[in-house]
Order: C-alpha cells, then structure tokens, then sequence
C-alpha cells in the first residue's frame, strides 16, 4: 500500500516536473520570438534610420497577433457561430471592438493623421464578402483568424494562408480563359484611361475590373457625406455615430433578440428582476460574456487608431507618402510599381502582402513580369525581406505564438486529410473574394466600417450571406456523415 | 484520422474530432448531443483551442453540463453531461 501511495506520489511529481519544463520552454520561446524582432530592429535601426518605417509595421504586428489570440479574435466565428450552434459570443465582441474602433479613428481622423482611404462603393463588394464568406467557414477562420491560429501552431492555417496567396495571385494576373467573363464595357473603359501597355490593361480579368469598373465607382465616408464643416464633430457624427455605433447597436440588439435572450434569460430572471431591467440585464450579460474578445477589441482598436497616426507621422517626418520612395532612396528598387510604390496601406491590412509573397516567389522563379495592374502599377513585389506589410503579418504570427506560448496553448497540430481540403479551398476562395472585394475581414470590413466608409457593411453583408451559405453546407455534410454512424 | 463518435457503454458516447478545426469540434458535438438522451455523458476528445470557447457557450446555453475539462500534450478531453 505505501508502496502504491509512494510510487503514485512520484508519478504526480514528474507530471509537475513536465508539466513546469513545458511552460519553461514557453516562455523562453516568447523571449526568444520578442528578442529576435527587437534585434531586427536595433540592426536595421543602425544600418539605415529609415528602416524604423519597417520596424513600425512589425511592432504594431505583434500586438495585433496578441490581441488576436488573447481574445481568439476571429470573424469567421463571429458570423459562422451565431449561424451554426446559435453561440453569439464573438459577434458581440468584434461589435464592440468596431464602435471602440470608430471612436479612436474619429480622433484620429480629426487630427488629420489618418491614412485610411475609403473603397469604391458598389455591388462587388457584397459579392467579394459572399466568395471570402464561404471561404472563411471552409478555412475554418478568417484572413486574420487564420494569422493567429498560425501562430497557435495550428498547421491547416498554415495550408490558408499559402492558398491565400497563390489564389489571390493567379486571380489579379491571370489571362487566358478568364477573358471570356470581362464585360465590353470594362475593355473599352480601360483602354479610353490610356494606361502604359506594358501593364496590359486589356488583357486579364482583373487589370480590366480594375481599370475599367473599380476606379469608375464613387468613394466617400459619412463624414463628407454630412457637410458638417467642423472636422472632429463631422468624423464623430458621420464616421463614428452614423456609419459604426448606430448600426451595431442595431445588430446588438437583434442578435439578443434572436440569439441570446430565449436561451439566457430564464437565468437571470433567478434574480429577480422583471421588465426592462430584466432586459437590461439580459443585454449586459450578453455583451460581459464577450469580455476577453472586447478587451481585444480595445487593445485592437487603440493599436489600430495609433498605428495609422505613427505612420502618418514617420512619412511627414521623411518626406514621402509610400514606403516605396523610401525603398528606392536606400537603393532598394527590385520588386517597385512604375510609380515607385509598394503596398503600404498605413494601416492593419491583411491579405495584399500576403499575396506579394506568393508573387514574389513566382517572378522570382520567372512565372511573370509584373506586366499587370495589381502588382505593376499599385503594389509591387518588394522582396519579403523589405516589406513593410508583409513583415506586419509575419509578426501578427509571431505576436499570437507570444501570447500562446506564455498561456501554454501552443501546440503543433496536424490536419486531417479533409481538414487539409477545406483549408486550401477555403484559402482559395477567400484569396478571391478580398481581390473582388478589395479586402478581406479586416481591409474590406472592419477598417472600412470603423473609418466611416459605408462599403465596409456592404462586404460585412457578403460575408453574413457567405457564411450562413457555408453552415447550410456543413450541416448537410456533417448530417451526412453521422448518419453513416449509426450507433443509435 | 477521421471524426468517431461511438457509444462506449450504457449511456456514455465517444467523440473524437482531434485534428478538426473550426467549426467541425462545435459542429459535431452540437448534433452528438442532439442524438443523445437527457442524463447521457459525451466524451469530447479535441485539440482545436477556438473551439472550446464556442463549446462552453453552447452548453450554457443548452443547460448541458461540462463535468470535466482534462488536458494533456495531445488535446482536450472533456465530458459533458446532456441535460
């Protein structure tokens, strides 16, 4: 008997010893990844001042990639969840993340240090959020749930991501066959805006929707739209009242509605109350679950507010208004647009680096010339090594493994075969839909909508549809195959 | 690796969705507990870390009781009581 006590006793004690020598591992990781990106920065800090640029993107990065995975930030739950096992947790969070978001752009805007564009308003973007909505339910997260998930060792986002960026590749440069779905229209307006030939503006499906029907669409916020002449009240009412916090509310209120109040309110009638302070209670418990999403969600939407004010500033302070002047200033010019630029949104953007390295390893490999509009004349093929962006992805990877490690979540896990599958289509499909709808989850949705742009909600619309579509799908599959199961 | 879900005695049932991510662990789980009687137990073997936050709101909302999280090196195992 003492035997067994002692002998169960020191089983105990290696499983602490373990379980300790794991979560020492981690943290030396987490140590190891943050020390690696400082040293990145100190050396490219002492080699050239202006690679701070760069150093900007990666450090913003991180904390997107903490935030990320702290609150398991992901829109492809948000919208699949409610739709799928009636769980309304992470739209409430990215609700509230998006009004936090609003305020924080409208000072920003109100200084005049914001970098955000609006996109052109029209009907692609409902269709480019229905293709990346189904994408983001097969792939299992969003453009940037999928980053985090990386980072959490997650191997089939790994596979997304990679399908991500060839898809969005080949779509913005492809020829041939896709010519037969280009509208006249989009030909002759394409060729009237008289763009150098070596872009072949009428030639391929993309140059021509972007020459010849995006660039003809309208483009504003709210906060032009109200004529309201004071800069800061016209960013708050416009962007920020009218554009984001009206409409959430309203979206909060039907997901309680329809979501939360059935299954959760005989809980809190326990404790008395009745009327409209039961409701009350009702939404407040409904918005306290979301709590580690909404932290997120402030960590997100400050770092976002700030990221576009620093790099806004870091251009006044040299004198350029994209990363690309400075990349040819330090002798940089491989991989630069005709017009010298490379993406550099000035903001969290997500699926346009992405896409760059996919194109870059392909030019590089000789596959094609950058004689097209998406990377000959707006984003270039910067190598990865100098790209701004797309060291901001890398570091939203490395930022959420930060944040996995130090709470002992990391962990390689390997795909099934047929998760395998549903990640490389649904990383496909969601490579296309961002370049219809000029943006994923969060270029195409939650910048636009916290910034005032109304086609953020018409991309939000698309990815409800998308993703409601997808459920439908998986629901007949999954009845499908537990129906073959059949142990009842 | 393919999803099981199995009965492993009177009254209890085996899930095993190791490997699956997002939405495939809530998804199954959802309808293994559907098929299930009231007092019934799931096992849940999982290892996708998104999913367990969408399974404890799920249960809570059904009244479906978590009676025991168990994590190791490989994943979640968990056992749910249906209500």
């Amino acid at each position: 008997m003492a035997s067994t006590e002692s002998e169960m006793g020191a089983v105990l004690q290696s499983a602490v010893v373990v379980q300790k020598n794991l979560e020492r591992r981690n943290q030396m990781w987490a140590f190891a990844i943050v020390g690696f990106l400082a040293l990145i920065t100190i050396w490219s800090y002492a080699v050239d001042v202006r690679y701070v640029y760069l150093a900007t993107y990666i450090w913003f990065g991180l904390i997107y990639g903490m935030a990320l995975q702290y609150g398991r930030f992901c829109m492809a739950s948000a919208f699949r969840d409610l739709f799928a096992v009636g769980v309304p947790r992470m739209t409430v969070g990215i609700i509230i993340a998006l009004v936090l978001f609003s305020l924080v752009s409208a000072v920003v805007t109100g200084a005049g240090q914001s970098t955000f564009h609006p996109l052109p308003y029209g009907y692609q973007s409902v269709i480019g959020g229905v293709i990346f909505g189904v994408g983001m339910v097969f792939a299992g997260g969003c453009a940037s749930g999928s980053l985090y998930k990386s980072g959490e060792g997650t191997v089939a986002s790994w596979l997304v991501i990679l399908s991500l960026s060839f898809s969005q590749t080949w779509f913005a440069t492809a020829g041939g066959w896709l010519n037969y779905f280009v509208p006249a229209s989009w030909t002759a307006s394409a060729a009237a805006k008289n763009l150098p030939a070596q872009l072949s503006p009428t030639n391929g499906w993309y140059n021509q929707y972007m020459a010849g029907y995006i660039w003809n669409l309208p483009a504003t916020t709210v906060a032009v739209l109200t004529h309201i002449k004071n800069q800061f009240l016209a960013d708050f009412v416009g962007n920020a009242l009218i554009n984001t916090i009206l409409p959430a509310v309203l979206i909060l209120a039907v997901v309680y509605v329809f979501w939360y109040r059935k299954s959760h309110l005989k809980n809190i009638a326990k404790s008395g109350a009745r009327g409209w302070r039961l409701e009350l209670l009702g939404c407040w418990s409904m918005i306290s679950a979301s709590r580690r999403t909404a932290i997120a969600g402030l960590v997100i939407g400050v770092a976002a507010g700030l990221h576009m004010w620093v790099i806004e500033g870091l251009r006044h302070v040299f004198g350029v208004i994209n990363a690309g002047e400075l990349l040819k200033a330090m002798g940089h010019t491989s991989g630069l647009s005709i017009q010298d630029t490379v993406f550099d949104p000035g903001y969290w953007y997500i699926t346009t680096q992405e896409a760059q390295w996919s194109g870059w390893l392909l030019r590089v490999l000789g596959f094609h010339e950058m004689r097209n509009i998406f990377y000959g004349l707006q984003n270039g093929l910067p190598n990865p090594l100098l790209n701004p962006p797309g060291w901001m992805s890398i570091s939203i990877i490395l930022g959420s493994s930060v944040m996995a490690r130090l709470s002992n979540e990391f962990r390689l896990k390997l795909p099934t075969l047929e998760t395998a599958i549903w990640a490389l289509l649904g990383g496909a499909l969601m490579g296309i839909g961002a370049r219809i709808g000029i943006g994923c989850n969060i270029g195409a949705f939650f910048i636009p909508v916290a910034n005032g742009d109304p086609s953020g909600w018409l991309f939000g619309l698309g990815l409800g549809i998308g993703a409601y579509l997808c459920v439908r799908f998986y629901n007949w599959w999954i009845n499908r195959r537990m129906a073959k199961e059949d142990i009842f | 690796m393919a999803v099981q879900f199995k009965k492993e005695a009177e009254g209890i049932y085996l899930l095993d969705v190791k490997g699956y991510v997002c939405p495939h662990p809530q998804l199954y789980t959802k309808k293994s507990l559907e098929k299930m009687k009231s007092g019934d137990m799931l096992d849940l073997v999982f290892d996708n870390p998104s999913s367990a936050e969408s399974i404890i709101s799920m249960c809570e909302a059904e009244g479906n009781e978590i009676m025991e999280k168990g994590k190791d090196a490989n994943g979640m195992r968990w056992r749910i009581k249906k209500a």
